[in-house]
């Protein structure tokens, strides 16, 4: 009986005490953030040392630019691989991509940015905006892989086989109903994937770089809010720490507005199959 | 099989692969970036503690203890309040609660690692120095707690890692305990056990599918970049001490790779990085083994237990 409790007080205690440092985390983010973030960090350019205000213009830009190319990397060859999980899934090819995507989920990013590095920085002879996109799609890719192959395995096996019997061949009963049945949640599933790579550092380090003026080239180092952050939380100013904290309450909310969407999203998906 | 079927289905295959090749080209353009390495140091650099770049000498072990010293700490924090906390949100708590909690605990694994980085820094440091230097003269003198009180180091670095891998464990620790088959909570009460004991017996079926669950944890763990590297004190030295600062093998490659003038430094840090790669690909391949083999194992059994429910019915 005194056990039981015991077990329950410590499963309980366990929930507060991880919530703890996520709420400890979020204070600071938008107590420190508030005060350090104004029009100006979204419109202008970081100012030299020594002269306080600027902002992250470039940062920002860079971050949408590099997540941009990501995405057209990443969403078709993602999807498209998907489908073919779902609709092969019991061949031993369908498992083997499986075991792959699996693995490329649970590479270190670092070793992601490696990755990058060789195959983009290397022959060009330059960081580039190209490499940084590079990296974040590589690790898009098995994100949304793995996201459309468990939606489509979702979509009820009859409007499947109602397509094909009214002679429709493999490929117009996916792509005319399969899909459609599922993008909501697919979408859904894209926007997770571009927020957890917008909030990616390690793999940028040496393939995107940084850029301390404004460029949209994607021939050339580019500057992004994460990597901008870990400039300004790692220096010695205090004008670069205020920075640095705006800038992190910019990504979490980000990642906080993708997470309530995608919650509110996958409750309304849930809902229709449920009445479907 | 239809012509154009089997258009679509080398159309779709061809996609697919790219996901192999890409796994596979992470091995091979990474063993080759570190022949140089490779060639020169042989297994003396995973052996040798001296890491000078000016002299062109390079050991790796200071790196791979911090790693692995950073990650069992972590693990040792996180795993049980993971498991505690899958417990309480899959048989504890009442319905209302659970989505939420749920949307809380995956909250913790969204934010960025640059983000709980930065709140290390600032936060968790200076609280982890005033713990250090609020610390009786007779426990500093211990080798676990010896050293400077610079507040980074191992011990703040290993507390961010727990807080970064709960959220992993837990939800898998989580889909485990769910994949139980009803049966067995069913038969540990018609025996007449109280529900601690029943969740007790459902942790011990599931135990197989939890071991996997926390080390997936460490897989995360190792490879944990950006929020260790800023709190650890990047100082590559072995030490036992939870305060000294010391180095990890990701966190070497983020700070020195850009700096690596010469072509054998730049080796010597891709082959730390294509271990990283090894190591977590067969961590991660054995914990998914695990949760597998643990939910191979209960579908035939949930089905077994179904049909006559049916009959009845």
């Amino acid at each position: 009986m005194i056990l039981s409790s015991l077990f329950v007080a410590f499963c309980a205690a366990s929930v507060i005490v991880a919530l703890v440092p996520l709420a400890f985390v979020l204070f600071f983010v938008v107590s420190q953030g508030v005060q350090a973030l104004n029009l100006a960090f979204f419109t202008h350019m970081p100012t030299p040392v020594g002269e306080s205000g600027g902002g992250m213009a470039n940062a920002i830009v860079g971050t949408l630019i590099l997540t941009g190319l990501a995405a057209v990397m990443a969403v078709p060859i993602g999807i498209v691989s998907g489908i073919y999980m779902s609709e092969y899934a019991g061949t031993r090819f369908a498992a083997l991509v499986r075991f792959a995507a699996d693995t490329l989920n649970g590479v270190p990013s670092i070793v992601i940015g490696l990755f990058a590095y060789t195959i983009v920085v290397v022959p060009f002879r330059q960081f580039s905006a190209l490499a940084g996109g590079f990296a974040l799609g590589t690790m898009m890719i098995p994100i949304i892989a793995r996201t459309t192959e468990e939606l489509l395995l979702l979509v009820p096996g009859s409007m499947r086989e109602g397509a094909l019997a009214l002679g429709a061949t493999r490929a117009r009963a996916v792509f005319s109903v399969v899909v459609p049945a599922a993008l909501p949640g697919i979408i859904t599933g894209i926007i997770l994937a571009l927020a957890r790579v917008a909030g990616e550092t390690a793999p940028l380090l040496f393939t995107a770089f940084n850029n301390r003026y404004f460029s949209t080239s994607l021939t050339q180092p580019i500057s992004t809010l994460t990597v901008q952050v870990f400039t300004y939380a790692t220096g010695p100013y205090q004008d670069w720490h205020r920075q640095a904290w705006a800038g992190a309450l910019v990504l979490v909310t980000i990642v906080l507005v993708c997470s309530l969407v995608a919650r509110v999203a996958t409750r309304r998906l849930e809902r229709m199959h449920a009445r479907g | 099989m239809q012509r154009k079927d089997f258009g679509f289905r080398v159309g779709t295959g061809a996609f697919a692969l790219v996901l192999l090749l890409i796994v596979a080209a992470i091995g091979v353009e990474l063993t080759r970036q570190s022949l140089p390495s490779i060639q020169k140091f042989g297994f003396s650099f995973w052996r040798t503690q001296t890491w000078d770049p000016v002299a062109g000498d390079f050991g790796a072990l200071p790196f791979i203890w911090g790693t692995l010293y950073s990650s069992v700490l972590a693990l040792l924090i996180a795993a049980p309040i993971a498991l505690g906390i899958a417990v309480f949100i899959a048989e504890l708590c009442p319905a209302a609660l659970r989505q939420p909690l749920v949307f809380l605990t995956e909250l913790l694994a969204a934010i960025p690692s640059i983000v709980y980085g930065l709140w290390g820094i600032f936060v968790l440091v200076p609280a982890v120095r005033a713990v250090e230097t609020s610390m009786p003269a007779s426990l500093r003198s211990l080798p676990l707690f010896s050293g400077p009180p610079l507040g980074l180091g191992m011990l703040a670095a290993a507390l961010i890692l727990a807080v970064m891998i709960v959220p992993f464990t837990s939800s898998v620790s989580r889909e485990v305990l769910k994949s139980v088959p009803a049966a067995q909570r069913e038969a540990a009460y018609a025996l007449g056990a109280t529900r601690f004991e029943a969740i007790r017996a459902a942790l011990y079926y599931a135990r197989t599918g939890i071991v996997g669950a926390v080390m997936l944890g460490f897989g995360r763990a190792l490879g944990e970049t950006m929020a260790v590297t800023m709190v650890i004190g990047n100082n590559p030295r072995i030490s036992t001490s939870l305060f000294a600062p010391q180095y990890t093998m990701a966190a070497v490659i983020a700070n020195e790779f850009t700096e690596a003038a010469d072509n054998l430094y730049l080796s010597a840090l891709v082959e730390i990085g294509l271990v990283l790669f090894v190591v977590t690909l067969i961590v991660n391949s054995l914990s998914r083994l695990l949760i597998w083999s643990m939910s191979a194992r209960t579908a035939p059994a949930a089905e077994a237990a179904t049909p006559p429910a049916e009959e009845a019915a």
